[in-house]
């Protein structure tokens, strides 16, 4: 730089003159200080109050505890058999009784979970060793290594997993362990598709581009970043497979292609089934202990999903309009002369935590333009979103009254709420692109409704839709009818859904912040467009923004909201020029002056 | 003029959708230097490539071509150790303090994270100086990201660029994501620390009033190239380029008498930039 000294030269600093002198006030904090962090309660803990996940923890446990002690539990070795007790129902010291070879069935059962469950423990620790590792690689670091590691993923699980462990037997031998170590191979794919997936995902998030520009190692990345994200979907799989793992080996020994001696629960099903004739009720023991063992592991998967990925049972709280409200919006006593288009008065908006927005008034006559401004969390979009009816399952109005077009619409019935929107009330939304369907043409997006509002032919339909597009000032309608979403300019997208908003002919237009995700160049013909679009047809229109430039370009008046509550009210002139409230004075002075 | 960061014709592709499509350019030929202690404010609406600029630097992107120089030495295709060591001097702020920080991690492990060399008493000091440094509670260091507002988290992610005094802060469009009066506190805040510690700031926006407002110099893309660069108020207030009078005139001011002359001037501009 040519300065010689200190830090170069700045344009002047484009301060509004009426800003409040010294710094800014900072911002109000996400949360009241010492608030408590959610966070310190362990898992454990949230399955223990997870009424199906503890039934099932503690199922488990008493299953694993009852099998690891087996020897000192069981009354006798599993290979003791009395020839003499065959068949033999309960008796002193054998509360199960005896099987065909004469052998405690209690006994048989407790050694045989050592091994069902010790032969899904091998298998699912192979899939880990082998799915995790490999999920992690691929997914982090893509290329070569996830295209190679892919398809051999797809190829396994392309094969039948019973036939291969059946040809595995015949090749490697009849050994229990053998046959798990290579289920592991088998359901290793279910553990690699599920990290490859989340880590992929994490790894375009800015934090680890940071943490990458922070200078962290690969390793570092991984271990602090990534594992802690594939942890709890991991401990979710790893209760699924087991289950699928103990079915699997079960049914191994079953068809007799287990170790042979050893005693197994599934080795016992079959040996029951080979005597289902003569005692039928060898099969409840070995039937019962997998069934519960595999019910028990679904369970706790489901139960450990809701804890770890916090989709605990919300209540729905009940959805109607209330009557009271209704009965408020009878009592309000009109202050003032009602705008004919849109009035609002002493509207409340109720979540079930907190009161969002307090006692609004706002009124929009035809032909007018009237600006709702405010930050974010200042109550202006549920205010859009209270008039329009769209409120979010658990909000509601708790209070006031909403007349459009002369008809009040708290609690009204949402079937004849329904018929409003779009006849009488149309809404332009913040995001143009996501509010378009990516899977259908414009056309067909404009055209359903249009048939659907106004019992249109399609070709007619389709008439009005071309016309629309036209008088949203898009050069070629016939194009952009055929065009799918991703094929358009977000500035094209937000006309097409303008279009959308003025095809029933609606009196009044609710945008909110229908330029923020836009270009300046772009926005400035968006706002042009809403302009000719109220002059054209005397349309009313209430603008929910935060950019005042947007205010001073296109409003008659404005209503200035801060925490839930109007807190003032003028022609854009005045509000722009004469602030009265210190809030507004402390947002116009905020605006650094554009050149 | 000894440039801290020199930045010359450089090219940046991605691959097409799809195996054999042709790779899309994103920059075409960029060439942009930042001194010692100065703002560099880069302007350009969505899908310029300003945003791929301050990626290539940080080395988040490849290069296909050309060169970036800092401090005196090539920076391009550094990978691995080399590029790590590159941390103390270069970092970043990202646009959306949301997603900058990771959910699961304390404030203070997050801005600890640039220390891990230096001992865990050691870092625990460092952050908070830093905490104090963005005019951030101490407390906050044992809280999650969640239990601040956008601004507050913003404060953070400034409080981790400058956790081991860089020379350079790319800053992409760290105000975009925050309210008019967030905005400005965040803003007096990155000139704060810039007067205090001398740091240079590649300072990225679509917003011509921001960028007038921090940088010293200004930059205008479009479309991959620089088509214009100059001085912060010659080209926020006379741009000679028809591109960059576009955006200036499609810029609304809070001002409806100011703003009705403006939107005159530019459906003049538009009128006759389809004319040509």
């Amino acid at each position: 730089m040519s300065t010689p000294s200190g830090t170069p030269p700045r344009a002047p600093s484009g301060t509004s003159p009426d800003a409040p002198p010294g710094p800014l006030p900072s911002e109000p904090p996400g949360a009241p200080p010492g608030a408590p962090s959610r966070r310190s309660r362990g898992v454990p803990a949230r399955v223990a109050r997870h009424p199906l996940g503890l039934v099932s923890a503690l199922l488990l446990t008493a299953i694993l505890l009852a099998v690891a002690f087996a020897p000192a539990l069981s009354p006798q070795p599993p290979d003791v058999s009395s020839l003499r007790d065959a068949f033999g129902g309960p008796a002193a010291g054998h509360p199960l009784g005896f099987d065909s070879a004469g052998r405690d069935i209690l006994s048989r059962l407790l050694h045989g979970g050592r091994n069902t469950l010790g032969g899904a423990a091998l298998a699912l620790a192979v899939a880990l060793a082998l799915g995790v590792p490999a999920g992690l690689l691929a997914g982090y670091y893509g290329g070569w290594f996830d295209s190679a590691a892919s398809w051999v993923v797809n190829m396994i699980m392309a094969l039948p997993a019973m036939v291969v462990l059946l040809a595995s037997r015949a090749i490697l031998g009849p050994t229990v362990w053998v046959l798990m170590v290579v289920l592991g191979f088998l359901v290793a794919p279910a553990f690699f598709r599920l990290v490859r997936g989340i880590v992929a995902a994490v790894r375009g998030e800015l934090y680890v581009d940071a943490a990458r520009v922070s200078g962290l190692s690969d390793t570092r990345i991984v271990a602090r970043h990534i594992l802690i994200v594939v942890r709890a979907p991991i401990i979710i799989q790893v209760a699924l497979v087991s289950g699928i793992a103990i079915g699997l080996q079960a049914g191994l020994e079953f068809l007799g292609i287990g170790s042979g001696d050893a005693p197994t629960w599934g080795a016992m099903l079959n040996e029951a089934f080979k005597n289902i004739q003569r005692a039928p009720s060898l099969l409840l023991w070995p039937g019962l202990a997998l069934g519960l063992t595999s019910g028990a592991l679904v369970l706790l998967a489901a139960a450990l999903r809701d804890v770890l990925e916090d989709r605990g049972t919300h209540r729905r709280p009940p959805r109607r309009p209330s009557r009271r409200a209704a009965a408020v919006a009878r009592a309000a006593q009109p202050h003032e002369p009602r705008a004919a288009l849109l009035s609002v008065r002493d509207l409340a908006v109720a979540y079930p935590e907190r009161q969002v927005v307090h006692g609004v008034d706002l009124d929009v006559h035809a032909g007018e333009i009237v600006g709702l401004v405010g930050e974010s969390g200042s109550g202006k979009t549920q205010t859009a979103f209270a008039i329009l009816g769209i409120l979010p399952e658990t909000g509601r109005i708790a209070g006031g009254s909403v007349t459009i077009d002369g008809q009040e619409i708290v609690g009204l019935p949402e079937r004849r709420h329904r018929a409003l929107r779009g006849n009488v009330v149309a809404y332009v939304p913040q995001e143009p692109m996501s509010n378009l369907d990516p899977a259908f043409t414009i056309g067909s997006q404009l055209v359903e409704p249009i048939r659907h509002k106004l019992g249109l032919s399609r070709a007619e339909a389709r008439e009005r839709a071309l016309d629309l597009l036209a008088r949203v000032e898009i050069a070629d309608p016939e194009r952009a009818f055929r065009s799918y979403p991703h094929e358009i300019s977000g500035g094209m997208a937000q006309r097409v859904l303008i279009a959308g908003a003025m095809s029933c002919d609606p009196k009044l237009l609710i945008a909110d912040e229908p330029t923020t995700a836009l270009d300046v160049r772009v926005q400035a013909e968006v706002l042009g467009l809403l302009r000719r679009l109220q002059r054209e047809r005397d349309l009313g229109v209430l603008l929910v923004t935060h950019n005042l430039g947007v205010v001073a370009d296109l409003c008659d008046r404005v209503a200035v909201m801060s925490e839930g509550r109007i807190v003032e009210t003028g022609t854009a002139e005045q509000v722009l020029h004469a602030p009265e409230h210190p809030y507004t004075r402390r947002l116009i002075g905020a605006v650094l002056e554009v050149p | 003029m000894n440039a801290l960061l020199t930045v010359e014709d450089l090219h940046v592709s991605f691959p097409g959708k799809g195996r054999r499509a042709p790779r899309t350019e994103v920059l075409r030929g960029v060439s942009l230097d930042v001194g010692p202690g100065e703002t560099l404010g880069l302007v350009g609406e969505s899908g310029s490539g300003k945003t791929t600029i301050g990626r290539a630097i940080l080395g988040l992107v490849p290069v296909a071509s050309g060169t970036i120089t800092f401090g005196g030495r090539r920076i391009d295709g550094l990978a691995g150790r080399r590029r790590r060591a590159l941390a103390r001097e270069l970092q970043v702020i990202f646009q959306d303090p949301y997603t900058s920080l990771n959910p699961a991690r304390t404030i203070g492990d997050t801005l600890a994270e640039p220390l891990l060399g230096l001992g865990a008493r050691a870092a625990r000091e460092r952050v908070a100086t830093l905490l104090d440094r963005v005019h951030l509670p101490a407390d906050a260091a044992h809280r999650l990201p969640r239990e601040f507002s956008g601004g507050q988290r913003q404060r953070v992610a400034i409080a981790r660029a400058l956790a081991i005094d860089p020379k350079l802060v790319v800053c992409d469009e760290p105000v975009s994501a925050l309210d008019l009066t967030t905005q400005r506190t965040v803003l007096d805040l990155l000139l704060e620390i810039q007067e205090q510690s001398g740091v240079s700031y590649l300072f990225v926006s679509h917003d011509l009033a921001v960028v007038r407002f921090m940088a010293h110099r200004v930059a205008v893309i479009h479309r991959g190239r620089i088509v214009e660069t100059g001085d912060a108020a010659t080209v926020t207030t006379e741009p000679s380029h028809p591109y960059t009078r576009g955006l200036l005139l499609a810029a609304p001011v809070a001002d409806v008498a100011a703003q009705r002359a403006r939107r005159e001037a530019f459906e003049r501009y538009a009128s006759s930039a389809a004319e040509r």
